[in-house]
């Protein structure tokens, strides 16, 4: 049998490892399997959850903009607007919050073996994912119970979306999982710049709607405002916004150069720190 | 045949910093700040855990790594194991690493046993096929079948390290690391596991690294030993000799500590200068008998005015447990402001407390509101205890082997009630 050869050497340069990552996947499907499990196993509605929290916020978003202020969602109603706007986000928030916090909270695992370290904020990503899956049943669901149209651009344009959603939440999230570990003050303001982050993306109001063309494509920097762009373009007839697209597309992906880059630089010393 | 392990000039070095190892923004902030506008740079002080190892071990040997507290064990197989990485210098590793540097990591306790046994064993670098072969091996090694489907918060202490020892038991990496983790449990299952381990090292040629203050279980399971010391190998080889070597030089007892300059707290409040053990007439002795009182002395001196702090000490036996600690409760200046001067603190450690053998002291002066180490010196002193049967005593008139951590001299009544 050809045994396997191991070098250990002080750490440099830098690696993606994405070969060793393949060695590790079934530790990989495990973490993920145990977050999941555990998330839904003590709560009397388990998965519900994954859907009542989005819908809850649909129903008090359209009371409020929808019937009180009236913001023109143009061809899509207001509630399926507000929806797509908030599963994506949610994708988006609960992967990077989890995924910040996942170095800490596996700290005692990370002080005793070792593994590729990146499995983890990618487990705690991949259960932000699981719940969006169950979202996304019932919202295509509920669009067709709305009697909202769903175009066949939708093959392209929602795993677009999706897909720049967890290029931005990874980036983000591996970044803030790596700070974390060092400076724990991260703990503390990643809810605060979420909470901005959610009203500089185009949840509750279009983009359309922003009037200086300026401020629109400094919030475009947002590349939550290009996910969700996509995400919606599915919805109708009209093409999405290309500048918003290419802003939020370059911008979520320096988030993901940075972020990995952050993460593998530091993580050799996790050990020393956690 | 190539050797499993090849180090060569393995070193680890460690920063020590007066703060936190992980870090508030604000304290790095205030360091930046203070070293723009002062001079001197805040000099970092570092050590190293490790330095130069070089060693080669075999397939199929079984080392045991030994030494005191802080000698590097720990660290030579947290650097094997990956989990942090050296300094400088190399190292090849053959086969694959399973370590056990604790058992039972990742349990998770709103998990099955079952469901407990998947994620532990695939942290522990089982593939899900070798598991799903084990798990009834396992499971009927843990001896908690009944439970296997209750989630994991719901077994006792002893239920989780049976099943934690069994997933452990049932590694199959080339290469096994061993940390203290035999230390706990029953008896009877460690010698299980114990017995266990040395099946397949010996029928499958498993190479072992097993750190342990256990020197019996070393004896016992390893074929050979490194003798670590202050982060260098001091020896390897055979481990009866090395052993005897090690303990002879381990437990020569030490009487007296004088610290040249001192030991200087990290925030410069006091200076710890001496540390010695005495007996009631204040003659510095290092062997007692089990019914004499003990003293520990400690001189410091104290920097700035204002400081309040206390004294204390931790009482360890040669097996390296803790047996008890204690600092200042009934002194006059317990929570006082001290001046500036030099102190001197005394505490009496009763006759007919300890057992025969070996015992080592460490010292510390600290705040305790809230708790912050200002100076920890460990094992600065050692000493042997005797029996005096010519005293009464907690052992009477035996003089066969007389097991127990303590041996206090119990008040018995006793009387005919019919």
């Amino acid at each position: 049998m050809e045994k396997l050869v191991t070098t250990i050497k002080p750490p440099s340069g830098l690696s993606l490892g994405l070969k060793e990552l393949w060695q590790y996947r079934e530790l990989f499907y495990f973490f993920t399997w145990r977050d999941i499990k555990v998330k839904y196993k003590q709560t009397y509605l388990g998965i519900l959850w994954a859907l009542l929290q989005p819908l809850g916020m649909m129903l008090i978003f359209t009371f409020l903009f929808s019937k009180t202020w009236k913001i023109d969602t143009g061809a899509i109603t207001y509630p399926i607007f507000v929806l797509s706007g908030l599963i994506c986000w949610n994708l988006f928030n609960s992967s990077v919050s989890h995924a910040g916090d996942s170095m800490i909270q596996n700290a005692n695992i990370i002080k005793k073996i070792y593994f590729p370290r990146l499995i983890i904020p990618c487990s705690a990503i991949l259960v932000a994912l699981f719940d969006f899956v169950i979202a996304f049943i019932i919202f295509i669901i509920l669009c067709i119970f709305l009697k909202q149209p769903l175009y066949l651009t939708g093959i392209f344009y929602f795993p677009m979306g999706i897909l720049l959603s967890m290029i931005a939440a990874v980036g983000l999230g591996f970044f803030l999982a790596a700070l974390n570990v060092k400076y724990r003050d991260f703990r503390y303001a990643l809810p605060f710049l979420l909470q901005v982050l959610f009203f500089a993306s185009q949840i509750i109001y279009p983009l359309q709607s922003v009037q200086s063309s300026l401020f629109k494509y400094l919030l475009a920097i947002n590349p939550m405002n290009a996910a969700i762009e996509l995400f919606r373009a599915s919805l109708s007839t009209a093409s999405p916004d290309m500048k918003i697209v290419v802003i939020g597309t370059g911008s979520s992906l320096f988030l993901l150069i940075i972020g990995l880059f952050y993460f593998r630089k530091t993580e050799a010393y996790f050990a020393d720190i956690a | 045949m190539k050797p499993a392990i090849e180090i060569r000039n393995l070193g680890k070095q460690y920063k020590l910093t007066a703060i936190a190892p992980y870090v508030a923004l604000r304290d790095v902030i205030t360091h930046t700040v203070k070293n723009i506008f002062t001079e001197k740079k805040r000099a970092d002080k570092s050590f190293w855990a490790l330095q130069d190892i070089n060693v080669d071990i075999e397939p199929g040997e079984r080392i045991g790594i030994i030494g005191r507290n802080g000698a590097g064990k720990s660290t030579l197989l947290k650097i094997i194991s990956r989990v942090t990485p050296p300094t400088t210098g190399n190292a090849i590793i053959r086969g694959r690493v399973g370590s056990l540097l604790e058992v039972g990591t990742g349990f998770h306790p709103e998990l099955t046993g079952r469901e407990n046994i998947y994620l532990n064993g695939s942290i522990l670098g089982l593939k899900k096929t070798e598991i799903n072969k084990q798990l009834d091996a396992i499971i009927d090694f843990s001896g908690v079948e009944q439970f296997i489907d209750t989630p994991l918060k719901h077994y006792s202490s002893g239920m989780q390290l049976r099943l934690a020892f069994s997933v452990a038991a049932h590694l199959e990496p080339e290469i096994l690391l061993i940390d203290e983790v035999l230390a706990v449990g029953d008896m009877e299952f460690q010698k299980k596991c114990l017995g266990k381990m040395e099946e397949v090292s010996k029928s499958q040629g498993r190479t072992i690294l097993f750190v342990s203050h256990n020197m019996d279980s070393i004896r016992k399971f390893c074929s050979s030993i490194i003798l670590l010391a202050n982060g260098k190998i001091i020896n390897k080889g055979n481990p009866d000799k090395i052993i005897s070597e090690y303990v002879s030089a381990h437990l020569q007892t030490k009487a007296e500590k004088d610290w040249e300059d001192g030991i200087i707290a990290y925030n410069n409040q006091v200076r710890l200068t001496k540390a010695y053990l005495h007996n009631e007439n204040y003659s510095i002795l290092s062997r007692f008998y089990t019914t004499e009182k003990i003293g520990v002395t400690l001189e410091y001196e104290v920097l700035k005015d204002e400081a309040v702090f206390t004294h204390g000490i931790n009482l360890f036996n040669q097996e390296n447990v803790n047996i008890f600690n204690s600092h200042d409760v009934t002194s006059l200046l317990k929570d006082q402001k001290r001046k500036k001067g030099s102190y001197k603190a005394t505490g009496w450690i009763p006759g007919n407390l300890l057992p025969e053998g070996i015992f080592m002291i460490s010292v510390a002066l600290f705040a305790t509101h809230p708790i912050d180490i200002l100076i920890h010196e460990h094992e600065v002193l050692s000493f042997e205890i005797f029996t005096d049967f010519s005293k009464p005593s907690a052992r009477g008139n035996y003089t066969d082997k007389f097991p127990g951590l303590v041996r206090p001299l119990i008040h018995w009544d006793a009387a005919l009630i019919d």
